[in-house]
């Protein structure tokens, strides 16, 4: 327990600063923001999957009493702004002129004084369409035949988005010809939604006295969706302002710019009034970032129970439009990350991508750019050939694993990962577990004709992007930044460049200068999210904000101190040398008593300064890191299955994470929670799918099924601690690490409930006729 | 007996008079007007969020007196004569509610937009059941999705609130 004089810097588990306002219905959501003579917009969607308009009559819709304006893309195009930039170096059509290519795209859009009028005029806008054939699948685009589904874009003759390899095919190809064995896995990780409870919208308020265009929009990354605005909109970007408020969750699905953002902005700057878009579920479901849609095929080349390569393959589903939110050097992602725990001397990686009849997107739904799919496959992998070679898969795991003195280890696929020792994190879950009893309670229940199941993931993650050499998002490295200002009398604001959208930032920053310069956490407000007013940073996601934009706060924190030893130096009158710090306060060697604290030193950085210092105590740091972070863990599930039902339920569920130094251990826990349910809900229930015709069936939660408090698993938590050598403060950053690791070890688990008669695999989401219907074929069911 | 109005052409009025968080607000609504635009809209508080449009998610839950409801799933109408109470209600003037404190003490809570429906579902479950079990909890808030939390630390915040709540004598 902190004492009273104790600073509750890093290690301390501080209540959350930003609780208040959200317990007392105060936080300040996109919607819930009202500005004078707001109008309000509702956007037109497409029916079908693919369609050429013939034309769109709007007159009845203009007539509406309260109807302001209804914008469609031909409009737009007056303006050039009919098709934008999409983050992965393609375009997207921010209304459709020409042809609807996904159902729900946007076709148009109502502004109104009311928003009730504006969803009515929707119903009086006349769409003629030309249904054509939809393509639905990236196997089905890729064939020769397949209906153009980007034929506006010049030198596009096929489907074809992009291929991409990683690794060395000739050394991988070699290792599988000297290979005793060879395991392959064929697997789907199907379209999933990140889904955040908050949908996405914007308030955007073009004032047409000053000429600035405020826009206040639901935003992961808010300084980089500025820059993005400026070059699409022509707009100069010191006339944008993005404020980004308190977020209802993000998980990936707030990265993107999406194209009702931009309609309003051109609304508000056509019209000269703010208008409001704020998507609904449905919307939100059918057209904006989806994740994963990933078919992949993994190779693993055994000697013995040695691995000695790795092979994957794999077919991007990306709808549409090539919307991923990734870095652009790489096609598929951080997917090279598939090599995971495992010392495999050579592996080589394959990745093509099709455009289909769906919405577009691939974000990285809680993760890093398909580090999730990556580390899902070897996972999945891993177990299979352990049964198959005959090995229990723990023991499998741990002959391979990358050796604790191996760090910094070289990939096969050219990652460095910076620390780790996978085997301590796997015998605390083995301890936790009482893995030996628990295979025995297997094995007799068995012999009664109960199934129980083991599974196990032990992955690692690549997260933090990164280092600017290799890393940008539309050309902007990713760097992350911190300013820094103590006033006078110790008080301090810390301005970040990333956004929090519940992790909790305004206590864990607070933190990390509290752990530097002493002053404590509710002595500090941290501001985020006002382009005007916070300094440039590439925003929260991919599990960077504590990696990049933390070790900013900390560099940013040791560049003050030099300067408060300064001016302490002067007030005691003596040399910088002759002072020692330790948490909040400079004495003097050898004279303890003698002593200034930083909120003294504070104060005479405004009035008692030294001959010819600056006045002030503040400074601003951009944090390029040297290199990723590699959290890792592994997770145990537990189930049982219904023979008569096909259900399984999880029994238990241990999961032991190692994310480097926890600076809030609560909030470390609570995101890992969080993430341990997504990766059961992707698991169990989350799934979005399409019929034959480009029908999206998962458009609302009644469809698109979240887990609830009732299917939830209760969670046991462990750790262990390697702390990043190259980050200031050992961190590694955590938010997704659960989301990445976990649904390889529920899909494990319900397959090693049922390995014992030869299943090897279940398709996500594991549904319980799924599981049913292998209980039947081995003659299991009840 | 109130009379409802056409104010222009197919859109029609009514009186309603709704207690929200104790105190009484007359307004003309429009009778397709939901409770929550109701809430948010009219009478500005924006505590009470919309998270899926189609009572599938409980943000937007109030209590319609005492009575967990999903306010985007009800009219203004429908209120009209009975007593709503939204998050901006929970606390009193002698502080927070044992359940608004529960949620800060336990980390139940983190982007904050279930918070205030996950709140007013628990308080209902506590005046009802001043004692309830995990599993009991689970299935109280089992029409309130989180995202964030894996609702472990809500079932704490609960049961934290149970017992503050015992100990205080509420």
């Amino acid at each position: 327990m902190a004492t009273e004089t104790e600073i509750r810097g890093i290690g301390h588990s501080v209540k959350r600063l930003e609780d208040g306002r959200f317990i007392r219905g105060g936080g300040n959501y996109v919607e819930d923001i009202k500005l004078p003579r707001m109008l309000y917009m509702e956007l037109l969607r497409s029916p079908f999957a693919h369609a050429r308009i013939r034309s769109i009559d709007a007159s009845r819709a203009q007539e509406l009493p309260g109807v302001v304006a209804v914008v469609t893309g031909e409009a737009l195009a007056a303006h050039n702004l009919a098709w934008m930039p999409t983050l992965s170096g393609d375009t997207q059509a921010v209304l459709a002129t020409d042809k609807v290519r996904f159902q729900g795209q946007e076709v148009a859009a109502v502004v109104a004084e009311s928003p009730y009028v504006a969803k009515d005029a929707l119903e009086l806008i006349d769409v003629d369409y030309e249904p054509l054939p939809a393509v639905t699948s990236p196997q089905q685009a890729l064939e020769p035949d397949a209906p153009v589904i980007r034929d506006e874009k010049e030198g596009q003759s096929d489907n074809r988005i992009y291929h991409w390899e990683a690794g060395d095919r000739e050394a991988t190809d070699k290792a599988f010809e000297e290979a005793d064995r060879v395991i392959a896995l064929d697997t789907f990780y199907p379209r999933c939604h990140p889904a955040p409870l908050e949908c996405c919208g914007c308030v955007a308020d073009v004032n047409p006295a000053t000429g600035k265009a405020t826009i206040y929009m639901t935003s992961q990354a808010p300084h980089a969706h500025r820059t993005l605005f400026a070059i699409v909109s022509g707009l100069p970007e010191h006339k944008i302002r993005i404020v980004s408020p308190d977020i209802g969750g993000g998980f990936g699905n707030k990265v993107p710019i999406y194209p009702g953002y931009v309609v309003a902005t051109a609304a508000s700057l056509l019209i000269g009034r703010p208008v409001k878009w704020i998507e609904d579920r449905t919307g939100n479901l059918i057209s904006t970032g989806f994740a994963r849609d990933y078919h992949m095929r993994g190779e693993l080349a055994l000697k013995g129970d040695r691995m000695i390569g790795l092979r994957t393959k794999l077919l991007s589903d990306n709808g549409a439009f090539f919307a991923d939110a990734q870095p652009s050097k790489f096609k598929a992602g951080l997917f090279h990350i598939v090599t995971g725990s495992y010392d495999i001397p050579t592996a080589f990686v394959e990745a093509d991508g099709a455009y289909t009849n769906k919405a577009p997107g691939g974000v990285a739904y809680r993760c890093s750019f398909r580090v999730t799919e990556a580390s899902y496959l070897i996972e999945r992998l891993v177990q299979t050939a352990a049964y198959e070679i005959g090995v229990d898969p723990v023991e499998f795991r741990r002959t391979n694993f990358i050796k604790k003195e191996q760090f910094p280890y070289t990939s096969a696929t050219g990652w460095v990962y910076d620390s780790g020792d996978y085997e301590a994190a796997l015998d605390l879950v083995l301890e936790k577990l009482g893995y030996e009893d628990l295979k025995r309670e297997q094995a007799e229940a068995r012999e009664q004709g109960k199934l129980i199941g083991i599974g196990i993931a032990s992955f690692t993650e690549v997260v933090g992007a990164g280092h600017g050499k290799e890393f940008d998002i539309a050309g902007l490295r990713m760097f992350d930044s911190a300013e820094l200002r103590i006033h006078p009398t110790g008080k301090a604001v810390l301005k970040l460049g990333v956004k929090s959208q519940g992790q909790g930032h305004e206590t864990t920053f607070a933190q990390i200068i509290a752990e530097e310069l002493g002053i404590q956490p509710e002595d500090i407000e941290v501001q985020e999210g006002d382009t005007d007013h916070t300094p440039y940073g590439l925003g929260t996601y991919a599990s960077r904000s504590t990696p990049v934009a933390g070790a900013a706060a900390a560099m940013v924190s040791r560049k003050i101190l030099a300067k408060a030893r300064t001016i302490a130096a002067h007030l005691l009158e003596t040399s910088e040398d002759d002072l020692e710090w330790s948490r909040g306060r400079f004495s003097v060697k050898g004279a303890p008593d003698r002593g200034k604290t930083i909120q003294e030193v504070a104060f005479a950085a405004y009035t008692d300064l030294p001959e010819g210092m600056e006045a002030g105590l503040e400074g601003v740091h951009y944090y390029d890191p040297p290199n990723m972070t590699f959290p890792f863990g592994t997770y145990a599930v537990v189930v049982e299955v219904d023979r008569g039902t096909g259900e399984w339920k999880v029994r238990r569920l241990v999961a032991v994470d190692d994310c480097g130094v926890r600076i809030n251990p609560m909030i470390v826990e609570g995101q890992i929670m969080g993430g341990l349910t997504e990766g059961f809900g992707i698991a169990a229930m989350e799934l979005i799918t399409f019929d034959e015709e480009g029908n999206c069936i998962g458009a609302n939660f009644t469809d698109y099924l979240l887990p609830t408090s009732w299917e939830t698993p209760a969670f046991e938590l462990g750790e262990t601690v390697t702390p990043s050598p190259h980050h200031p403060l050992g961190a590694k950053g955590v938010g997704e690490s659960a989301t990445v690791g976990s649904p390889a070890a529920f899909v494990n688990a319900v397959v090693d409930a049922l390995a014992h008669v030869g299943v090897r695999n279940f398709e996500m989401p594991v549904t319980s006729d799924k599981v049913w219907k292998a209980l039947s074929e081995v003659g299991l069911a009840e | 007996m109130a009379q409802m109005t056409e104010t222009q052409e197919g859109v029609y009025t009514y009186p309603v008079t709704v207690t929200v968080n104790g105190a009484a607000h007359a307004a003309d609504v429009e009778t397709r007007l939901l409770l929550v635009h109701f809430l948010r809209e009219t009478l500005g508080l924006t505590g009470t969020h919309v998270g899926c449009d189609t009572s599938g998610c409980g943000a937007c839950t109030v209590l319609l007196d005492g009575v967990p409801v999903k306010s985007c799933a009800m009219l203004a109408v429908q209120a009209d004569g009975h007593e709503i109470t939204t998050v901006e209600g929970l606390a009193s003037a002698e502080g927070l509610h044992p359940i608004q404190e529960g949620f800060h003490e336990e980390h139940g809570l983190q982007c904050g937009f279930c918070t205030p429906g996950m709140m007013l579902t628990a308080s209902a479950l506590l005046a009802e059941n001043s004692d309830p079990s995990e599993q009991e909890i689970r299935w109280a808030l089992s029409g309130n999705i989180c995202r964030c939390t894996g609702y472990q630390n809500i079932v704490k915040a609960v049961q934290y609130a149970a017992a503050k709540m015992a100990g205080e004598g509420r």
